[in-house]
């Protein structure tokens, strides 16, 4: 209980000391691993490139499992730990429920993500991120997994214990806020992930180890994809939750509705685990009912939810920018928007990147039929790196910026360049994610060492427009790596030497957050949004044209039945 | 008082709606509508469904339906490997094996006509890519997967691997003929 509570005399938020540190660690971890996916990044950039074709096969099936598993699971997992405990400990005011606890599942973590990284560089383990049975990987690939997964539940376990502490103790007052809801929602799918996990991930390290004769490959696939869907379904609401955060930080912008943006929160707990059927679309085994019904996440409701959030985020911007007095047009809201803060800048590209190049493509290809023109092309990847790095990791970016002096205590270094690096990154992943889902509508393999089919009895010759995108794919990808990697050197440099900052006053009892009083009836009616409702409607348009186009493809294909 | 700090007002939940972030949620959620529709629609209508028709198998029974189509109805062998090019009849069940790094035999179909295509996998998953159509479909080793197949344009299709198997994935393509 002797914990003592800091006031960052720049942002005013309260950070309890444990709460802090393991804030930082987590943080910290995740950029090492972001730092070791972002290496591999690039060797499989080169590889599939074809001009340069840089690694042998065996080695580019090696560093792709690493780049995989480093970026999905460990980078996203260890700042979404950091997340957890801000959300929780900091906005609450309150203490860290059980730091040892938390200590515990970071050391978990960090072992396991250790011992899987070991595992997949000597080199017997290169099964890629899914783990297919029954191709094996050595028993210490997939133990690493599962203590890493351990080590996430307990800190999932301790954010929920701190929600207790916090009411119990009543640091605050009404709900808790929007952003800890979201963070929340991540938490109870994270649960729900890990379990399936478990479920997967410990009788496959049993086989591995000869216990068990026979994983069946369809099951292994369901439930496999509970797991690795629904993390990303964590990522969604870490980085919707994000969004929020970072428009109320800069713009002070409230929630059009709580109501709204809180229900669509919900539905993602009440959908998203369907996901898993997305993966399972051009499998056999697994019927035609059964597929409409999950894939489409039971009619869609959290495809529903995504798209408020979606409106909801810039609308509170624009509600916020017009009290202020941009009101000129339809849209000087968003022009004299802070373009050259980095933590807005990374954050709105994430939200236009993440629902325009990631959210159309997710559910085009989530269609039951229309995944028979994608399945396993290297469209899937072109749509998750949109999601997951245009949405997630460059929402992350965008947080840190803001952590840096806030959390580290530390000024953030080459402030020029942090202007410009949400626009290099995103927007080379922007091109990057297009290009890609362009080779994969050519049909170009995912997971593929050679597109030219070096050795083989008939080679397939694919298009010239194949080779092109994918060459385009190579250039804009060691942009992105250079974006990233520049965005890493950054911050390591500025929480090593970045001027330090006033660490500001330091207390034994956490300040408890009250509610204004009530404002007597006359809350100022919030401003309209029209700009907001174009951005929507332009939204809706390209989305109902691209599915559209989708199915008339479909519709000149072979027959099946 | 913002998304980060608890709502300013306590009753949050009868807080009135916007009126046009209510417009917004009404026609997403008849756009959601409209395309769980689709996917019914096109079971119906459509000529592009996968079917559902799976066996569980073992692989040495599925290799040996596959041999006894071979051995009846080999045309000719193409490559320096001696792989049979197997002219089923039209209507008939037609057997395609993915291994390791193969698919296996070379089929020769009619435009026009429908059969029915057996998928399964002798070790690993394989992904059954059918180019330059664009049909990708995934093949499970110990499940049998049966297609009705109509193709509706002649040429030379090549079949490519395109679930991940091993070092030799690559080389993994096959050929169907139409005629």
């Amino acid at each position: 209980m002797a914990t003592t509570y800091r006031i960052c005399p720049r942002s005013g938020l309260q950070f309890d000391t444990d709460a802090e540190k393991l804030m930082r660690w987590n943080a910290v971890a995740g950029v090492l691993a972001l730092l070791v996916g972002g290496i591999m990044a690039l060797g499989v950039i080169l590889t599939r490139w074809p001009a340069v074709h840089l690694l042998p096969a065996d080695q580019f099936y090696m560093v792709l499992t690493a780049h995989g598993v480093d970026m999905l699971l460990f980078w996203i997992i260890f700042f979404e730990m950091a997340v957890l405990y801000f959300a929780s400990s900091t906005l609450l005011h309150c203490r860290l429920a059980t730091p040892k606890i938390a200590w515990l599942g970071f050391w978990l973590m960090a072992i396991g993500a250790v011992m899987t990284n070991v595992a997949i560089f000597q080199g017997e383990s290169s099964v890629m991120f899914t783990s297919y049975v029954p191709m094996q990987a050595k028993p210490h690939f997939y133990l690493g997994l599962i203590l890493f997964a351990v080590g996430a539940l307990l800190g999932c376990f301790v954010f929920l214990g701190t929600l207790v502490v916090a009411k119990a103790e009543k640091t605050y007052e009404g709900s808790i806020p929007l952003v800890t809801f979201g963070a929340l929602t991540a938490a109870i799918i994270a649960i729900f992930t890990i379990a399936s996990g478990a479920v997967i991930l410990i009788p496959t390290f049993l086989w591995s180890v000869g216990y068990i004769r026979e994983i069946d490959t369809i099951m292994y696939r369901v439930v496999w994809w509970a797991m690795g869907h629904s993390s990303q379904q964590i990522n969604v609401s870490a980085h919707v939750a994000i969004w929020y955060a970072i428009a109320a930080i800069v713009f002070g912008a409230k929630p059009m509705s709580e109501k709204v943006s809180r229900t669509a929160f919900l539905l993602y707990i009440l959908f998203l685990q369907l996901a898993s059927a997305h993966h399972l679309l051009s499998d056999p085994g697994v019927g035609s009912e059964w597929k409409v019904v999950n894939t489409s996440y039971f009619m869609y409701f959290a495809v529903l939810a995504s798209m408020i959030h979606g409106m909801t985020v810039p609308g509170a911007i624009e509600q916020a920018q017009r009290a202020k007095g941009f009101n000129k047009g339809l849209f000087e809201w968003l022009r004299k928007a802070p373009w050259g803060n980095p933590a807005f800048s990374a954050m709105f590209l994430s939200l236009i990147g993440f629902g325009f190049l990631g959210g159309i493509s997710g559910v085009m290809m989530g269609t039951e039929q229309l995944n028979l023109l994608i399945h396993n092309t290297i469209y899937v990847p072109g749509h998750f790196h949109a999601t997951v790095v245009i949405g997630t990791t460059l929402a992350f970016m965008g947080l840190t910026y803001f952590l840096v002096p806030v959390l580290f205590k530390r000024e953030v270094l080459f402030p020029g360049f942090a202007k410009l690096q949400p626009y290099l990154f995103g927007l080379s992943m922007y091109v990057m994610a297009l290009v890609m889902m362009g080779a994969g509508t050519l049909g170009v393999s995912r997971r593929h060492w050679d597109m030219a089919f070096a050795g083989s009895p008939f080679a397939y010759e694919w298009p010239g427009a194949a080779y092109l995108m994918m060459g385009l794919t190579g250039i804009s990808g060691v942009v992105a790596v250079i974006g990233g990697g520049g965005w890493i050197l950054q911050i390591v440099f500025s929480l090593l030497f970045g001027k330090k900052l006033d660490e500001g006053e330091t207390r034994s009892t956490p300040v408890p957050l009250t509610l204004p009083a009530p404002a007597g009836g006359q809350a100022a009616h919030a401003p309209s949004t029209p700009g907001t409702m174009v951005l929507a409607l332009i939204f809706l348009t390209s989305f109902i044209l691209y599915y559209f186009v989708n199915w008339k493809y479909l519709s000149s294909l072979w027959g099946l039945a | 008082m913002s998304a980060i700090s608890p709502p300013a007002e306590r009753v949050w939940w009868k807080a009135p709606l916007d009126k046009l972030e209510l417009t917004w949620i009404a026609i997403a959620f008849v756009w959601s509508l409209v395309m769980f529709g689709m996917m019914v629609y096109w079971h119906i209508y459509g000529n592009q469904n996968l079917a559902n028709e799976t066996y569980k198998t073992t692989k040495e029974m599925f290799a040996a339906k596959t041999q006894a189509m071979v051995d009846k109805y080999t045309v000719r062998t193409e490559t320096d490997q001696q792989i049979p090019v197997v002219k089923p009849p039209a209507g008939s069940d037609v057997y395609l094996i993915g291994r390791l790094w193969a698919w296996w035999p070379i089929l020769e179909l009619e435009k026009g006509k429908q059969y029915k295509l057996h998928l399964s996998a002798m070790d690993y998953m394989h992904g059954f890519s059918l180019q330059p159509q664009n049909i990708n479909i995934q093949v499970h080793p110990n499940y049998e997967h049966v297609l009705k197949i109509s193709p509706n344009q002649s040429g030379t299709y090549s079949i490519v691997c395109n679930e991940y198997c091993g070092i030799g994935h690559h080389t993994m393509v096959g050929r169907i003929y139409v005629k």
